[in-house]
C-alpha cells in the first residue's frame, strides 16, 4: 500500500454478475503507480461496476482484484482509507459551503485537527476556490462544483484516485481545465483511474482500457492502440455518402465503416487493397471522388474494436 | 471512529439549521400540535347552546329554567314559543338542546301529578348528547325531589348520598389528559419523519454512495446521523413539558428522570422505525407518505384521544403491538398519577423489547440497503 509499489491496481478475471446479466466479464488488467489510467467504454459497458468493485462497494462474483496490494474483498475497509472516489453525480452537500464540505471529508478521512486547516487552505488555493470558500455549493456554477468535488475526493492525499465520468456534466471549456488538475494530481504522485466516454479525453491518458459489453477489448497506450489499426484505414469522399455507407457495411473485407461529417472512415481487414473500396462503390452506383489512406483517431479505433466485439 | 461520528453530527446540525423544511417540522409542528390539542380538542362538553320553550311562564317554570342555566352545561341562547319552533332551531344548528315546558306543567305540579318536561337533544355528536342527557336527568331528579318537598311541606333528602372523589385530575381538565399524551405523539411523528428524511435526503442527492466509499462504517453512519435527532427530540420533550406546566398548568407529579429514561427507550424504537422507512423510500415524499401511514393508526388506536376500553376487541389487540400505546400509559402514569416503575414495569419492558427488536431490524435492513 505504499506509493513505492509498482502496481496500483491489479485485476485477474474480475467478474460481476447481476442475476443472468454479466456486467463485467473476466476482466484482467494492471494500473501502474503514478499513471493516468483511462477506463473507456459506452454507457452500460461495465465501467462503473468495475470501479465500484475496486472501491470495495460491491464484491466481485468471481476473479480477484487488488488495490494498492490490498484485496478488495478481504481488505475493503483498509482500502477505503487509501483511496479517493468521485462518483458521476457530484456527491457534495449542496447546503454546505465549499469549506464545510472539504472540512467534512477531511475529518471523515482522519486528517488531524492540526493539519486540517492548512490542508484545506492548500486545496482551495490549488483548485482556485479561495474566493468562494464561504459560498454554498448550491450557488456555484457546475464547473466550480466539479472542482470542489475533486478537491473533496483528494483532500486526504490518497494514493489512488478513482474518478467516474468526472467531466460528464461539465462544459467543454471547463473540461480542459479539469484535465490540467488531473495531471497536477498525478504529478504529485497520486495514481489516477478515470472513466470517460469522451474520446478526445482518452488521448490525455497514459494508458487506456476499453470496455464493451462487460469485456475488456483493448488495453494499451493511446498511440499503440491507434497504431495497431492505422495501416488499414481509408477516408472516402463519395456521394451519396449514406448509400456508400450502406454498400460497405456488412462486406466481409470491411471491419467497420462510419460517417465522419460528409466523409466515410472505412477500416479494412488486413491485406485488402484500397482500390477495392472504389471498385465496390462504383459498381454499387455511388460516385467516388477520392479514397485516401488516413491515420485513425482513437474514436475510429474504438468504433472498429466495438464492431469486432459485437460481431464476435 | 469518534471523529467520524462527530464529523457527521456537525454536518447534520448545519444541514438542519439551513433546511427550512426540517426547521419547520422541528419548531412549528410541535408547537402547533401543542396549542391545537391543548385548546381546541376539549373532550369535556359544556356550554351547550340551548333554547327554552316555556309555555307556562309561572314561578315554577322559571325556577326550572334557572336550574337549567345553573348546571353550567347549558347556555340558553333563546326563547321559542313551542315544540315546533324548538325543533327548527335544532335543525338549523342554532341550538343542540331544547327544553319544552308544556302548558299543563303548572297544573300537574299543583295536582301532584308527574309534571312533564320535554327535552329535545341533537344526537349527531354522541359526546354532546350524552352529556346533555345525563345532566338533564340529574337535573330532573333534583328538581323532582325539591318539588315533592314543596308540595308536602316537609324537607326531603335523597336516601342515597354519593360522594365522588376524582383522582389525579380533579378539575377534569382536557389539557391534563392531552398534553402528556402529546409528548408521545410528537416524539413518534418527529423521530420517524426526521430520521427517514435525513437518510433519504442523502440517498436522493447521491451523497450516501459517497459516504459508503469513505472509511465511515454503517454503524458510525447510523450513530452520526441519528444522534442529532435524539438531542432534538429531548429538547422537544423538555419544551412540551415546560409549556405544558407553565402555560396549561399540567402538574408533573412523578419522576422526571424516569420519564426521560423511558422516553429514550421509546425514542430508540421510533428512530429505528424511521430508519426502516428510509430503506424502503426513494424520495422524501415517499418517506412522508409511509410515515403518515404508520403514524395515523397509532394516533387513533393507541388511546391518545379515544379510550381503548371502548374499542372492539380486535382493534384493542392491534393496539398492543404499538409502542405508543405503552408509552402513553407511561407518560400519563408518571406525569398525572405520579406513579413509578413499581406499576409501570410491564409497559417499560414492552418498550424495551420494541426498542431492541426495531433497532436490530432497522440496522440489519440499513446495512443491506447500502450494498
Amino acid at each position: 500500500m505504499s506509493a513505492a509499489q509498482a502496481v496500483a491496481v491489479e485485476t485477474v478475471e474480475l467478474t460481476k454478475r447481476f442475476g443472468e446479466f454479466t456486467a463485467v466479464d473476466r476482466v484482467t488488467f494492471e494500473v501502474e503507480t503514478g499513471e493516468v489510467f483511462g477506463f473507456l467504454g459506452p454507457n452500460g459497458s461495465g465501467k462503473t461496476t468495475t470501479i465500484r468493485m475496486l472501491c470495495g462497494i460491491i464484491p466481485p462474483s468471481s476473479g480477484s482484484a487488488q488495490v494498492l496490494g490490498l484485496d478488495v474483498v478481504r481488505d475493503s475497509e483498509r482500502i477505503k482509507h487509501e483511496i479517493g472516489y468521485m462518483s458521476q453525480k457530484f456527491a457534495l452537500y449542496n447546503d454546505l459551503t465549499v469549506r464545510e464540505n472539504l472540512s467534512f471529508y477531511a475529518r471523515v478521512y482522519g486528517v488531524s485537527r492540526a493539519e486540517r486547516g492548512a490542508r484545506i487552505d492548500a486545496m482551495l488555493d490549488r483548485f482556485d476556490l479561495t474566493a468562494t470558500h464561504h459560498t454554498l455549493v448550491n450557488d456555484l456554477p457546475s464547473g466550480l462544483r466539479q472542482r470542489v468535488a475533486f478537491a473533496a475526493a483528494a483532500i486526504h492525499q490518497p494514493s489512488i484516485l478513482f474518478l467516474d465520468e468526472p467531466t460528464a456534466a461539465v462544459d467543454p471549456a471547463a473540461r480542459r481545465g479539469f484535465w490540467d488538475m488531473i495531471y497536477d494530481t498525478a504529478a504529485s504522485g497520486t495514481t489516477v483511474f478515470v472513466t470517460t466516454h469522451y474520446m478526445d479525453e482518452a488521448e490525455y491518458c497514459h494508458r487506456l482500457a476499453f470496455m464493451s459489453r462487460g469485456k475488456l477489448i483493448a488495453y494499451d497506450s493511446p498511440a499503440a492502440i491507434r497504431q495497431s489499426l492505422g495501416a488499414d484505414m481509408v477516408e472516402v469522399d463519395a456521394t451519396p455518402a449514406a448509400a456508400a455507407l450502406d454498400a460497405l457495411v456488412g462486406q466481409p473485407w470491411v471491419r467497420a465503416a462510419t460517417l465522419m461529417g460528409v466523409r466515410l472512415h472505412v477500416m479494412l481487414q488486413p491485406g485488402v487493397p484500397h482500390e477495392r473500396v472504389r471498385e465496390h462503390l462504383t459498381s454499387a452506383g455511388v460516385t467516388v471522388a477520392s479514397v485516401e489512406p488516413a491515420t485513425p483517431a482513437l474514436e475510429d479505433a474504438f468504433v472498429t474494436l466495438m464492431t469486432g466485439a459485437t460481431a464476435g | 471512529m469518534l471523529e467520524r461520528i462527530r464529523a457527521l453530527m456537525v454536518k447534520e446540525f448545519i444541514q438542519i439549521v439551513r433546511d427550512r423544511r426540517t426547521l419547520i417540522i422541528i419548531l412549528v409542528q410541535p408547537m402547533m400540535m401543542l396549542f391545537l390539542f391543548g385548546y381546541a380538542i376539549n373532550t369535556t362538553v359544556d356550554h351547550i347552546p340551548t333554547v327554552i320553550a316555556d309555555q307556562v311562564r309561572d314561578q315554577r317554570s322559571r325556577d326550572f329554567v334557572r336550574a337549567v342555566v345553573n348546571t353550567g352545561y347549558f347556555d340558553v341562547v333563546g326563547d321559542v314559543p313551542d315544540a315546533g319552533a324548538a325543533r327548527s332551531t335544532i335543525d338549523s344548528g342554532a341550538a343542540k338542546v331544547a327544553f319544552i315546558i308544556p302548558p299543563t306543567f303548572g297544573a300537574d305540579v299543583l295536582a301532584g301529578r308527574p309534571a312533564q318536561v320535554q327535552a329535545l337533544i341533537d344526537g349527531s355528536d354522541p359526546n354532546v348528547a350524552q352529556t346533555a342527557l345525563l345532566t338533564a336527568n340529574t337535573l330532573a331528579q333534583a328538581r323532582g325531589v325539591q318539588l315533592l318537598a314543596e308540595s308536602t311541606g316537609r324537607s326531603i333528602s335523597s336516601p342515597l348520598d354519593l360522594r365522588p372523589n376524582i383522582l389525579y385530575n380533579p378539575g377534569l381538565q382536557s389539557a391534563n389528559f392531552m398534553i402528556p399524551g402529546l409528548i408521545g405523539v410528537i416524539l413518534q411523528i418527529q423521530a420517524v419523519l426526521l430520521t427517514a428524511f435525513a437518510v433519504v435526503r442523502e440517498r436522493e442527492r447521491g451523497t450516501l454512495e459517497q459516504l459508503i466509499v469513505t472509511p465511515i462504517r454503517p454503524t458510525e453512519m447510523i450513530l452520526g446521523k441519528l444522534l442529532p435527532y435524539v438531542a432534538i427530540a429531548f429538547a422537544q420533550v423538555g419544551a412540551t413539558l415546560l409549556i405544558g406546566t407553565l402555560w396549561f398548568g399540567v402538574p408533573i407529579n412523578g419522576s422526571l428522570l424516569l420519564l426521560m429514561l423511558l422516553s429514550l427507550l421509546f425514542l430508540i424504537g421510533a428512530l429505528g422505525m424511521g430508519l426502516l422507512i428510509s430503506t424502503v423510500s426513494r424520495t422524501q415524499a415517499q418517506a412522508m407518505q409511509t410515515t403518515m401511514l404508520t403514524v395515523m393508526p397509532a394516533f387513533i388506536i393507541s388511546g391518545f384521544m379515544f379510550p381503548r376500553e371502548s374499542m372492539p376487541q380486535a382493534i384493542r389487540l392491534l393496539s398492543y403491538i404499538l409502542p405508543l400505546t405503552y408509552f402513553l400509559e407511561i407518560l400519563r402514569g408518571i406525569i398525572l398519577k405520579g406513579i413509578g416503575l413499581e406499576y409501570l414495569y410491564g409497559q417499560a419492558l414492552a418498550l424495551l423489547i420494541f426498542a431492541i427488536v426495531i433497532a436490530a431490524l432497522s440496522v440489519i435492513r440499513f446495512h443491506k440497503s447500502l450494498e
